[in-house]
């Protein structure tokens, strides 16, 4: 199934959640909404379910016009943030919801909806939990019996609303793989919601990055992690140096000191240099674009992280291999490997 | 702590431990013959029969109210909600007094009744008003917090699986709200059992037909037949107990279904 | 992109969607006419059976106009029976503000066994018939009862007096001062009372600096609703009373005598005193719920 929004708007009040957001997504992928929380990512989902409904544009599922049908119609699986487990149902009985519900016409007799249950518990690898009820389940076994409810009945597409982010951080890292390998295994149309940059680029084959309602950037974890294509993108996914620089007829300057980089084809303005904080390779003085003080060091896992005191005024914090010797009072040079300059 | 204990049981078990005490002085026969007789039956039967009665129908109506209140906006929404309490705070005889007044055959709801041939007051249909009367708060004021609290999503989640509104509403929120909703209907019932002022107003106390037990009470109380109106409470205190055992179970059972975050 | 905008939908796609729009609103809600069914049904319920009465109360009551309305009230009799039941729910509010509060700081800050028990037993005038209140008192201190003999010897008179009138009114009231605390206390726990004791403060410091002050609203609300109830007790009243004219009637028993003799607007007017307890214990009530709402969402945050 293939989803395709095209110019989607929707207000609440004066506030736009989606301020025109256009985005296809292929039949089979595995694809994250990720931005900070009042981005729009989850009132986009909402949309795609038909739980919400946009001011204007078009929603289209291989081709037809989703919006001509509701919820109930679209035949979307939703996995909400707090699973909404019915309390009062067994697992059994949750997962056979959406099979009982169906009119007569269609609906399965008693073995078979015992079979399918059945079969999506073994998938969801808790059949042992059957006859429980969700108030004795831990979180990431509820989270797993809200997926199994809403795959019995056979979504065209699959939608998780931050599947994870009510579980602890150990947990969380489980399910992760474990989403991934299920989307292998049953190979359904998905889009899942989620603020975590980490979960994002480990899960999805393709990341939607926003931010107040737009999309900033779609592409491949590696793309939006290696070439983000805004400010907004490369300060938001990853750990980022962020300097204010100043260019003018084709010299880059950090306060008043002019940074040896190339500035060919910027815009003329007050900018914002990104470096990834293991960019910045550290040499001798006087033989980078950055001259600065080492202020102080820590050394944890593969990395030392050293804060720079910078000529022009600034201070930055940059991860540097362990077998390079800083000590607190050198004077380094700092150079940056890749860098990324955004006007404004 | 010892302190209290003994104050409660100055207030509370010492009356009540009399009146067990008062019982036991009673042969089985006796105790028999008394709740055995037709007057004290028939009695039993109209408190009981008529108070079930009247809490199934504030079961129905009270959760027509809990839903108007909850979920829809309409004018005079606020208000209606505090005059919910009326029938707790009211005194009893004034309720009383006031239900004879208005479905009396002159009054202002008795009159066009009695032109279709119905007549409310003074026969068992007065009795039965009455308790509806006093039962109304306790479905609303136990089903409303739980109704107010239901997640909105797991409406969503149903109907996202294909359930139409009837199946969600009779296959999510209604089980949902089962042990409210069982709660409210209990303590409406144990309520309208042991009604006294708002009832003889309006019941006609026609002995076997219109006769309430607590009042039974008290008449056997004026004729000095201490025996009998001692054996008629202790079946009722009996109920009473097991109502409030069969409510707190069930306070229990809802609380355990109540997933912790 | 743009040339999808500028293809307008076609009057059948228009439909589905505006249906299919229609079917949003049902995920949480009723058709209209479904919602206006349960409204009127709602509405008209409590207006029969809740709204009307009440305003009968007060029609009867001036039904012969306001001055005899007024020389109703001005009866001696019911003078009497007004005095009578202000100084029974004096006492028995009192009474039951000491039990209440010790009951439920009891059942709040300590563990003991029996505490279930306990928290039924405070519940049980609730659900007791009050017939059966008034019963156990007649039972305790009639002439047949067990106290009877001794209270003769003694020349103590307890049924048919205000005393025993005192007595069931604060037995039937009793849940109410509890019943509003114990919830509040709980959820307030009792790490303020240990910081305050660790800072050096005696047992009873601890309760009139940091306890009572977390908890007056809920009091306020216990004592107007046990007030408002013993005011307007009849069945236990009733028992134990003996109807004395004059000296052991208090309203509720004076409204069922007025009555029962006829005398409609007499009878109504003092009913309509109390009635008019009862909405001002309504209003204040819930002006009470607010506080205790807002310092509820106050200790959450």
């Amino acid at each position: 199934m293939t989803i395709e929004v095209k110019n989607l708007v929707k207000k609440f009040g004066i506030f736009a959640a989606l301020d025109g957001v256009d985005l296809k997504v292929d039949n089979g992928e595995l694809v994250a909404l990720l931005g900070p929380s009042g981005s729009g990512k989850t009132t986009l989902l909402r949309i795609i379910a038909g739980l919400d409904w946009p001011d204007s544009g078009e929603v289209s599922f291989n081709g037809e016009d989703a919006l001509a049908q509701g919820a109930r119609e679209r035949h979307v699986g939703f996995v909400f943030q707090h699973y909404a487990l019915f309390r009062h149902m067994t697992v059994f009985e949750n997962v056979a919801f959406g099979l009982r519900v169906q009119p007569r016409a269609v609906r399965k007799d008693e073995a078979a909806i015992r079979a399918r249950v059945k079969e999506l518990l073994d998938l969801v690898q808790l059949d042992w939990l059957a006859d429980r009820y969700p108030s004795q389940l831990s979180g990431g076994q509820r989270q797993r019996i809200a997926l199994a409810r809403a795959l019995a009945i056979e979504p065209r597409i699959l939608l998780l609303d931050e599947p994870f982010g009510a579980l602890d951080a150990k947990v969380r890292k489980e399910l992760r793989r474990w989403l991934r390998s299920l989307h292998h295994e049953i190979n359904v149309t998905s889009i899942f919601v989620t603020h975590d940059q980490e979960e994002a680029l480990e899960v999805a084959n393709r990341v939607v990055v926003m931010d107040k309602g737009r999309i900033e950037q779609v592409g491949s974890p590696e793309d939006v992690y290696e070439s983000p294509a805004s400010a907004f993108v490369h300060g938001f996914i990853g750990e980022s140096i962020e300097l204010p620089v100043q260019v003018e007829s084709g010299v880059i300057r950090l306060g008043d000191r002019p940074l040896a980089l190339a500035a060919d084809g910027l815009a003329p303005g007050a900018s914002r240099l990104f470096v990834r904080r293991h960019d910045m390779l550290v040499g001798p003085s006087g033989s980078g674009a950055f001259e600065g003080a080492v202020r102080q060091v820590r050394n944890f896992g593969p990395v030392q992280r050293a804060e720079v005191a910078l000529l022009g005024g600034e201070t930055i914090e940059i991860d540097a291999p362990r077998d390079k010797e800083l000590r607190a009072g050198d004077i380094v040079s700092l150079n940056p490997r890749r860098y990324r300059i955004f006007a404004g | 702590m010892g302190l209290t204990l003994s104050w409660l049981s100055v207030i509370i078990l010492i009356p009540l431990a009399g009146l067990f005490l008062r019982s036991l002085e009673l042969s089985p026969e006796q105790f028999w013959a008394i709740l055995s007789s037709r007057r004290t039956l028939n009695a039993l039967r109209v408190s009981f029969g008529l108070g079930f009665a009247a809490a199934c129908v504030n079961l129905v109506m009270g959760s027509i109210i809990v839903w108007a209140l909850v979920r829809y906006r309409f004018p005079g929404r606020r208000l209606f909600d505090a005059i919910v309490d009326v029938p707790f705070a009211l005194p009893t005889a004034v309720a009383g007094v006031a239900l004879t007044a208005l479905f009396a055959e002159k009054g202002w709801l008795g009159a066009p009744l009695a032109a279709l041939g119905i007549k409310v007051a003074f026969t068992p249909l007065g009795i039965f008003v009455a308790m509806i009367f006093i039962g109304i708060p306790f479905v609303v004021r136990t089903v409303q917090p739980v109704l107010q609290d239901l997640d909105p999503e797991i409406e969503e989640a149903a109907g996202s699986l294909g359930a139409s509104r009837w199946q969600t509403v009779t296959r999510v929120i209604l089980p949902s709200l089962a042990p409210a909703l069982l709660t409210g209907l209990a303590l409406a019932f144990a309520r309208a059992v042991g009604e006294y002022g708002s009832v003889i107003f309006i019941a006609g106390n026609l002995p076997n037909v219109s006769e309430i037990a607590p009042l039974l009470i008290v008449i056997r109380l004026s004729e000095f037949r201490y025996a009998d109106a001692t054996a008629i409470a202790v079946i009722m205190l009996v109920v009473s107990f097991v109502i409030i055992f069969a409510v707190n179970r069930l306070q229990r059972w809802a609380r355990s279904r109540i997933p912790k975050h | 992109m743009q040339i999808a905008e500028a293809v307008p939908l076609s009057p059948a796609a228009a439909k589905a969607r505006a249906h299919a729009a229609a079917a949003r609103d049902s995920l949480r809600t009723e058709p209209k006419a479904v919602r206006i069914v349960i409204i009127t049904l709602a509405v008209l319920f409590l207006t029969v059976f809740v709204v009307l009465p009440l305003v009968v109360v007060f029609a009867q009551a001036v039904s012969r106009g306001v001055l005899a309305y007024l020389a109703a009230l001005a009866e001696p009799e019911a003078l009497a029976a007004i005095k009578l039941t202000l100084l029974v729910a004096a006492i028995s509010v009192g009474l039951n503000l000491v039990f209440g509060l010790v009951a439920a700081w009891a059942i709040a800050k300590f563990e003991f066994t029996g505490k279930t028990f306990l928290i039924t037993l405070i519940d049980l005038p609730f659900s007791v018939s009050p017939v059966i209140s008034g019963l156990v008192f007649v039972l305790l201190f009639g002439a047949q009862g067990y106290f009877g003999g001794w209270l003769r010897d003694h020349d103590i008179q307890i049924l048919f007096a205000v005393p025993g009138i005192a007595l069931a009114t604060t037995f039937v009231t009793f849940p109410f001062v509890a019943r509003a605390l114990i919830p509040l206390m709980q959820e307030q726990g009792t790490q303020e009372e240990e910081a305050a004791i660790s800072l050096g403060a005696s047992g009873l410091q601890t309760f009139f600096r940091v306890t009572l002050p977390n908890i007056k609203w809920g009091v306020l609300y216990g004592v107007l609703l046990c007030n408002a109830r013993a005011m307007g007790e009849f069945g236990a009243v009733s028992v134990v009373s003996g109807h004395i004219r004059g000296e052991t009637n208090t309203m509720p028993l004076l409204v069922e005598i007025l009555y029962n003799e006829y005398q409609f607007v007499a009878a109504f007017a003092i009913a309509s005193l109390l009635a008019m307890l009862a909405l001002i214990t309504l209003v204040a009530k819930t002006v009470l719920e607010r506080h205790l709402d807002e310092g509820q969402d106050i200790s959450d945050h």
